[in-house]
């Protein structure tokens, strides 16, 4: 007789309990329903989504996660290689209607709010976020076609990205410009019959040349000769790999050659391309909206890439906790430290308080950062549906100031949790043969690329915080201070001092902006502004100890009324809460010290010193 | 031609079971519950015949608790064009639900019913036949193969040591293995078509069916733990191992 299927282990993607947590029980998500928008919604409708989207996770992409980071795509001069189990991962996640999940119901869409297709990708990133890339990039770039390109470009190119039959691309850097996009050189020549030709090269392009699509569509930042200088003479510019014909079939080939591709460190399945254009006369191309105005249309869709980025960053700290701690719970080795009989057999390592010591990091950072990417993803949802305009604003302005935060915390600390993971390994962990060392390789592209960490800083004290008079920030002090309140008003005393220890985190970060407000172009706001890196990591931890504060809020209610073993769970995420206060938060004391004085060793720091 | 595909809401293939503390059965709270993977097979082959244009409706039926109008969603979801629960909280075992099925088929009157050959949760491979003997039909069971011609079905069985294909006069309960087809995934625009696909829910009580269990469970525990192996000098004591202590060959 045959066997039923393989009895396989709890998933090592990412916990379903946390998810529904952060989604249903934090973030009320399912609350969304009531907007005429996502009125055919429920709960089911929502999970439904997230199961298909795990299942092909699990089934398609995990699968081919390391095969493809051993088997990076070739060139031979012609054509771009790749190993067939990508195109039929992405095939599969074309097929369940996944690339349109945001999308009106006539465009083949689900119509999901932007916090559950984010709930859905979580699996298909921690699964294999190199694979993962085509659709991320093909995604973008239909937002911003339909946000901006005219109705014939949406027509050409909306209906083919959904599908899956073409894909997109992001063509931004250039050598000579990468955080200095106001030193973009290509150069986009208007036509006689209202088109242009764009003629130079692009540097670091994901998915730049391939055959996983039937077509690609780049979007591409040049400069119209007589443009202003710098990013205010930018635009923006849909050149495909073929023409496509009204009728949606394909012509002939653009003027856009591959000239070589990159080889990373991690990200290895997502094929890394330098685009050559005009080569042989000039790739054709549209002009999106208008002339000059090409970085406003990139940076309105910011706030969704980055928090997108933030997340990819989230997930492969999350994998790589799953795998260290089912590690640890399998992997015996020394004695307890109470008592070291050397007859007695070995402990599983987890009973190591050190052991503990790093998976408890490791679930403070990635389960924080869960819950804070999809707090952010559900504002984008509140920017764009809550009912008044108030709230809408509100949202607006939250997902301003936490943006950077959202992109570059995640980045930095879950990184260091899949150190972290490499750590509890001990030597196996080194190794190819285990999982988690390409987790931390994969992983160390995210404080690089959609702005370098060092750019975000300078985005959020240079001009978040300040913004609109400092607005942005008075919302997110009202958020916090309501939660503060929540949690002095709770029975918990342990929570209550929690709540005052943000109340009073926090006010350092008002203290330090406030200063640098009132010092613009003194020498302060110079020296500040110099260590901008420490005010980022220090208004992220903040932010992500008033995220934990929340999740332990809910944990001490619900562990009232539950039994085990769900009770576990919520002592887990008070525990979590306890580390993330008495561990993490007081580093931002120090780090207000090099604010508020401010200390200047690496501003005055000579290079010639060195 | 009506098919009728029964489908079962059990924890799910990728869950670690645990025994629950008092041995009463296995911990099913706040656990991840899903489709049968087998009757995932035995829908998808309904969606193929219809597809096929063999097939003319997909009736999708569940014996159990409330909860599995879920399992009944993602079967409308897959292709299946409307459902039926049978909602009890009580326990049910295999024969209750091939009664409960027979009295469902007398109302639908399908040609074919396909199911899965048996549920990863209890294991018990007996539904389908005695669903089959009660109805006085014939039955294909471990199917690998299924192909429709006129008023036959021909059904290739997986067996011990090969392949038999039988065929079987119309109508017919298949109940399938592994290796029938691959299932479909549900796509995001049918999750919103399924809400919209009646959903009728029944009480065993009107089907006039006593589902009172036969056989009681006296004692659940997790299996015993593997010992630690141990080196043998030579293989003259591997086989006097095997023979007297593991008792696997004689
Ligand atoms: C794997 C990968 C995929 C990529 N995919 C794409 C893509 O699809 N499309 C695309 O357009 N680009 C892509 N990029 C490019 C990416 O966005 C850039 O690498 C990034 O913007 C940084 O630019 P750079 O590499 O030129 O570094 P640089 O700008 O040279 O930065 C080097 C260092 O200097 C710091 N620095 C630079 N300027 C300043 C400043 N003014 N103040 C303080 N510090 C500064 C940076 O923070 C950084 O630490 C990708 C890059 C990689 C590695
Ligand atoms: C590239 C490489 C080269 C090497 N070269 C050599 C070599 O030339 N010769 C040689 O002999 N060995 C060599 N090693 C082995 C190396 O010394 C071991 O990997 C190391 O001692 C850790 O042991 P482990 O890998 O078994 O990890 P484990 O001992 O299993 O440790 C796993 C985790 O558990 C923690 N842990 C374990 N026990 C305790 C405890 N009692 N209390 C608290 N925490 C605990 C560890 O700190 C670690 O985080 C090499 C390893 C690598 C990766």
């Amino acid at each position: 007789m045959t066997t039923s299927k393989p009895i396989s282990i709890q998933s090592m993607l990412l916990s379903r309990r946390d998810l529904e947590f952060v989604l249903y029980e934090l973030l009320h998500v399912d609350t969304l329903t009531t907007r005429p928008r996502y009125a055919d919604h429920t709960r089911e409708t929502f999970d439904a989504a997230i199961d298909v989207t795990a299942k092909i996770a699990e089934e398609q992409f995990a699968t081919h996660n390391k095969k493809i980071d051993q088997n990076e795509p070739t060139f031979d001069g012609k054509r771009v290689m790749i190993i067939p189990e990508v195109k039929a991962a992405l095939d599969a996640y074309c097929s369940a209607g996944l690339m349109a999940a945001a999308h009106d119901y006539e465009l083949g869409g689900m119509q999901l709010p932007y916090v559950v297709t984010q709930a859905c990708f979580a699996h298909i990133n921690a699964a294999n976020i190199a694979t993962a890339a085509y659709p991320l990039l093909t995604t973008a770039n239909a937002n911003l076609i339909n946000a901006w390109g005219s109705e014939e470009q949406k027509a050409t190119y909306l209906p083919h990205l959904l599908s899956g039959r073409f894909f997109g691309t992001m063509c931004l850097t250039e050598t000579q410009a990468g955080s200095s996009l106001a030193d973009t050189r290509t150069r986009a020549e208007p036509q006689p019959d209202g088109g242009y030709r764009l003629y130079g090269s692009k540097m670091w392009i994901s998915a730049g040349e391939h055959e996983l699509s039937e077509n690609i569509v780049h979007l591409v930042l040049a400069k119209i000769p007589g443009s202003p200088p710098g990013v205010k003479g930018i635009s923006l510019f849909i050149a495909p790999k073929y023409l496509v014909h009204p009728d949606g079939s394909l012509g002939e080939r653009n003027d856009i050659s591959l000239a070589g591709l990159n080889h990373k460190m991690g990200y290895r399945g997502t094929v890394n391309t330098v685009l050559n254009f005009g080569e042989k006369g000039g790739a054709i191309a549209s002009l999106v909206g208008k002339p000059n105005a090409g970085l406003a249309y990139m940076f309105h869709m910011m706030n969704e890439a980055r928090i997108g980025v933030g997340l990819g960053a989230v997930m492969l700290g999350y994998t790589g906790y799953l795998h260290a701690l089912d590690y640890a719970r399998k992997r015996p080795q020394g004695r307890p430290a109470s008592g070291k009989d050397p007859l007695q057999p070995q402990i599983p390592i987890v009973g190591h308080a050190d052991v503990r010591r790093m998976l408890l990091a490791q679930k403070a950072y990635v389960e924080g950062g869960l819950a804070l990417g999809l707090y952010c993803a559900l504002l984008v949802d509140e920017q764009r549906t809550a009912e008044s305009q108030d709230a809408r604003r509100e949202a607006g302005l939250l997902l301003d100031v936490l943006t950077p935060i959202a992109k570059a915390w995640p980045s930095q600390w879950c990184l260091e949790a899949n150190s972290l993971a490499i750590q509890v390994h001990g030597g196996y962990g080194y190794s190819r043969e285990y999982n988690v060392e390409q987790f931390y390789r994969d992983n160390r592209l995210n404080p690089i690329h959609e702005g370098t960490n060092g750019i975000q800083a300078i985005d959020l004290l240079g001009r978040k915080v300040g913004m609109e008079g400092g607005a942005a920030l008075q919302v997110l002090e009202r958020a916090i201070a309501h939660s503060a309140r929540q949690a002095r008003a709770c029975p918990s005393p342990e929570l209550q001092r929690f709540g005052e220890q943000l109340t009073a985190a926090f006010a350092r970060v008002t203290e330090v902006t406030q200063k640098y407000q009132a010092a613009r172009d003194r020498a302060y706001a110079q020296t500040a502004l110099a260590n901008a890196h420490v005010f980022l990591e220090m208004a992220g931890h903040v932010t992500v100890a008033w995220i934990w504060l929340r999740q332990a809020l809910v944990a001490e209610t619900r562990l009232a009324r539950v039994e085990s073993p769900d009770a576990d769970f919520y002592r887990g995420k008070l525990q979590a809460c306890r580390y993330f206060f008495r561990w993490e938060l007081p580093k931002t004391e120090h780090w207000h010290r090099l604010l508020n004085e401010p200390d200047s060793t690496c501003e005055d720091m000579q290079d010639e010193w060195f | 031609m009506k098919v009728l595909v029964p489908v079962k809401r059990v924890v799910d293939y990728n869950v670690k079971v645990r025994v629950k503390a008092d041995g009463t059965g296995v911990e099913t709270a706040n656990v991840k519950m899903s489709m049968n993977p087998f009757d995932e097979i035995a829908l998808e082959e309904a969606v193929r015949l219809k597809e096929a244009g063999k097939a003319t409706e997909i009736i999708a039926v569940s014996c159990g608790v409330q909860a599995s109008q879920e399992t009944l969603r993602t079967a409308l979801a897959i292709g299946a064009d409307r459902a039926v629960l049978v909602q009890t909280d009580a326990e049910l075992q295999p024969l209750a639900v091939a009664k409960l099925l027979c009295a469902v088929a007398k109302k639908e009157n399908p040609t074919i019913v396909l199911m899965g050959k048996q549920a990863i949760d209890d294991d018990c491979n007996q539904t389908g036949q005695m669903f089959a003997a009660l109805m006085g039909w014939a039955q294909g069971t471990f199917a690998s193969k299924v192909i429709v011609d006129g008023d036959k079905v021909s059904v290739t069985r997986e067996i011990d040591g090969g392949l038999e294909t039988v065929s079987l006069k119309l109508p017919a309960a298949i109940t399938v293995d592994l290796r029938l087809n691959e299932p479909r995934y549900v796509t995001l625009p049918n999750i919103m078509k399924a809400k919209k696909k009646p959903l009728e829910v029944l009480a065993p009580d009107a089907l006039g069916v006593d589902i009172t269990p036969r056989i009681a469970t006296l004692k659940v525990e997790e299996p015993p733990k593997r010992k630690a192996g141990v080196k043998v000098p030579d293989a003259k004591t591997l086989v006097e191992k095997l023979k007297n202590e593991a008792k696997v060959i004689q």
